[in-house]
């Protein structure tokens, strides 16, 4: 009798007459059993693979459509660029919302961190005569201290995010008015005398185009982003402690520290977008950035990006945000009362939410 | 023993503390103030003249806010606080100038003052008496004189409005309806703003009265017709984030931007030729007098009188610009910041 050499034997063993037929029977090891895929089971794999598609293709799409509906107006490089400078300040915060969301907690409070930072970074130049570099870093500074303790709430205190951020919200935001007490300061004194808090207002003209650096900010933030959370070891540790902290914590990840970190870069990243905010509206006003919380939560879910965390790419949520610059502007070019832009919005953040239940549903 | 006979002295010393805290009891002659918000300066402001007066006259004064422009819950939360507190007179300037109404009547029928202050209700006779400014007359103001800054371009211009929300809230109305009749547009309905059919008007956008949404409105109309230039805004901070708008496309030279509050920073703006023109009101006065008009009341229970041939209490408002035009009266911004407030 031969001895079998491997198990991926390929000519036939058997020498005995009675054993011919088993040559004819299956070779190989344990497989899975692959039926033939139907198409809706092919896109829905590919869109699990691609996790920003379908903000992408919702985009292309909606761009198109108003273009068609619109006209000219609304494919002009003005209007498009016009979309992106209307979106920065909801990208960026939405960037530093993405963060926290991949770990299965949800920031409320980044609006008021946003507004609080710029207070500072006014208020440090104004009131107490500082040179703006330092009031720019005292406004960072803050930004971080606010993320680090709703980080700190969450991970050690073990408080549900949503409780621990709704509280902190009021808590910023009533900091903010106590602090700046109502005070605005003119865009006229901050370009005379601290140019550097309007900075990011400055902007380039390319083709009919104006790109402000606020978007180039954005855009290069996003891309950041995106390159630490996919290609560094600290960003694939984000995504599976919001898959599941268990696993992660068995498998050496140092949970309740990188919540803290995520925390806190998330509130650095908000205090960002209060310079850039103070570029756009051109002066420091306590009464901006009202519901920057809302939009940032809204560009997340539409950009496809999972409440359960450990799901979702931060492209989607820039494509999301543009989503809903794109349906604004179109609409009202269109002539609708605005109240249809609303209830587009909340079709499309149910629409966004079924379908990535639909993608999770793949299998084998 | 001793753990039980802890927690009940706590509990009875907080439950003490608590009912201290329970009920806002006046002393002597009590008066509510209740604002839209507390951070528009123009509020803040009135707050100020309020607190100023009822201190000089011996009042006992109270001051709430909506949460913001537009919150009528926090209204109707306050004034029925005032009425279980017992106050003799509220000062209001209602967010939703129609929806507080049955709770404004609640309050007159426990025989309260209630005098609405810058924003009149609808119907305006729902207060016992409106102090406030004009502002049909505010807006017509600067209507008036944009027409007449304008000259022969006045018949083709292209006019775009900067509203507070869609909401149809009276002094918006009053604002938007008053510079279109000032500028010599078919008003149609004078309660309605959006039925005018004028080609010269490019369009309707909501700023929510601050720079971030002033900037997006601006940017919107633009969007519409790049050829605007003239604005109406509702107020100041709406007016300075539209003209951040029209800087970053280099139109703000092409743009006349007229305004209404008067606050100190606006008519800096004034001064530095971002704004043109600014209606200014006077919400120390508006303030002080409701105050005075509340004392009077405790005291006799008279009720203040309207200004002569209006169904309010005018507080006077003047067009305030550095380049005054003939047929439209006007003070120079030196007198504007004399008289200004914020």
């Amino acid at each position: 009798m031969r001895v079998p050499h491997g198990a991926s034997e390929e000519t036939p063993m058997s020498t005995q007459e009675f054993e011919k037929t088993l040559d004819k029977s299956d070779q190989s090891v344990a497989s899975f059993d692959r039926e033939k895929k139907s198409p809706v089971e092919k896109l829905q794999h590919a869109l699990h693979s691609s996790q920003a598609a379908v903000p992408l293709i919702v985009l292309v799409l909606s761009i198109a459509g108003f273009g068609i509906l619109v006209g000219q107006k609304f494919f002009s490089p003005f209007a498009l660029s016009l979309i992106l400078q209307q979106v920065a300040i909801t990208g960026i915060i939405g960037a530093a919302q993405t963060l926290v969301i991949l770990t299965a907690g949800i920031d409320l409070s980044v609006g008021a961190i946003m507004v609080l930072s710029m207070i500072v970074m006014g208020q440090f130049t104004f009131r107490y005569g500082l040179p703006a570099p330092v009031s720019v870093l005292c406004g960072f500074g803050c930004g971080a201290l606010c993320g680090w303790i709703n980080g700190m709430l969450v991970s050690r205190m073990k408080l549900p995010p949503f409780i621990v951020t709704l509280g902190t919200w009021q808590i910023y935001l009533a900091a903010n008015f106590i602090y700046s007490a109502n005070e605005t300061i003119r865009s006229q004194d901050i370009e005379a005398q601290a140019p550097l808090l309007q900075f990011f207002g400055g902007n380039v003209h390319i083709a009919g185009a104006i790109i402000t650096f606020g978007v180039m900010a954005m855009v290069l933030l996003v891309v950041l982003l995106w390159y630490i959370l996919n290609y560094t070891a600290w960003g694939r540790h984000v995504y599976a402690v919001g898959d599941d902290p268990d696993a992660a914590e068995l498998s050496g990840v140092p949970v309740p520290r990188m919540l803290v970190q995520v925390y806190t870069i998330s509130g650095l990243i908000c205090a960002f977008a209060g310079w850039v905010l103070i570029g756009r509206i051109g002066s420091v006003s306590p009464t901006a950035g009202e519901f920057a919380n809302i939009e940032s939560i809204t560009a997340v879910v539409i950009g496809g990006i999972s409440l359960f965390g450990g799901r979702g790419s931060v492209l989607g949520m820039i494509f999301g945000a543009m989503i809903v610059g794109v349906f604004s502007l179109g609409l009202r070019l269109y002539g609708t009362d605005p109240q249809w832009t609303y209830l587009l919005i909340g079709v499309l953040i149910i629409g966004a939410v079924a379908i990535d239940q639909w993608i999770r549903k793949v299998a084998g | 023993m001793s753990f039980k006979y802890g927690m009940l002295t706590t509990s009875a010393a907080a439950l003490a503390v608590s009912v201290l805290f329970a009920a806002p009891a006046f002393a002597g002659v009590g008066a509510c103030l209740i604002t839209k918000t507390d951070t528009n300066p123009f509020f803040v402001k009135m707050k100020e003249g309020a607190t100023a007066k009822a201190k000089e006259l011996g009042v006992d004064l109270k001051a709430y806010a909506g949460k913001d422009d537009g919150d009528n819950e926090g209204q109707v939360a306050a004034v029925e606080t005032c009425i279980a507190a017992g106050a003799k007179g509220i000062l209001i300037t209602p967010s939703d100038t129609k929806a507080i109404v049955p709770t404004i009547k609640k309050a007159r029928d426990a025989g309260i003052l209630v005098i609405a202050l810058d924003t009149p209700l609808d119907p305006i006779e729902s207060a016992d008496m409106t102090m406030a400014t004009d502002n049909f007359q505010a807006g017509f103001l600067i209507g008036a004189y944009a027409k007449a800054a304008l000259g022969d371009k006045a018949a083709s211009a292209h006019i775009g409005f900067l509203d507070i929300n869609t909401k149809q809230v009276t002094v918006d109305v009053l604002r938007d309806q008053g510079f279109m009749k000032g500028f010599g547009i078919d008003i149609k309905n004078p309660a309605v703003i959006g039925d005018e059919d004028d080609k010269r008007i490019v369009g309707h956008d909501y700023t929510n009265g601050n720079p971030e949404g002033g900037r997006k409105a601006m940017e919107n109309l633009l969007q519409k017709d790049p050829d605007i230039n003239v604005i109406h805004t509702i107020n100041e901070p709406a007016a300075a984030g539209a003209y951040e708008a029209l800087k970053a496309v280099g139109k703000e030279k092409q743009v006349l931007i007229m305004s209404v509050d008067g606050g100190c920073p606006g008519v800096k703006n004034v001064q530095a030729g971002i704004i043109g023109g600014t209606s200014q009101q006077y919400p120390l006065l508006m303030a002080s007098m409701g105050i005075e008009a509340i004392a009077q009341f405790a005291k006799d229970g008279s009720k203040p009188k309207v200004t002569e041939g209006k169904n309010f209490f005018d507080t006077g408002v003047n067009l305030v610009t550095d380049k005054p035009v003939a047929g439209v009266k006007s003070i120079d911004t030196k007198e504007g910041l004399a008289k200004c407030w914020g």
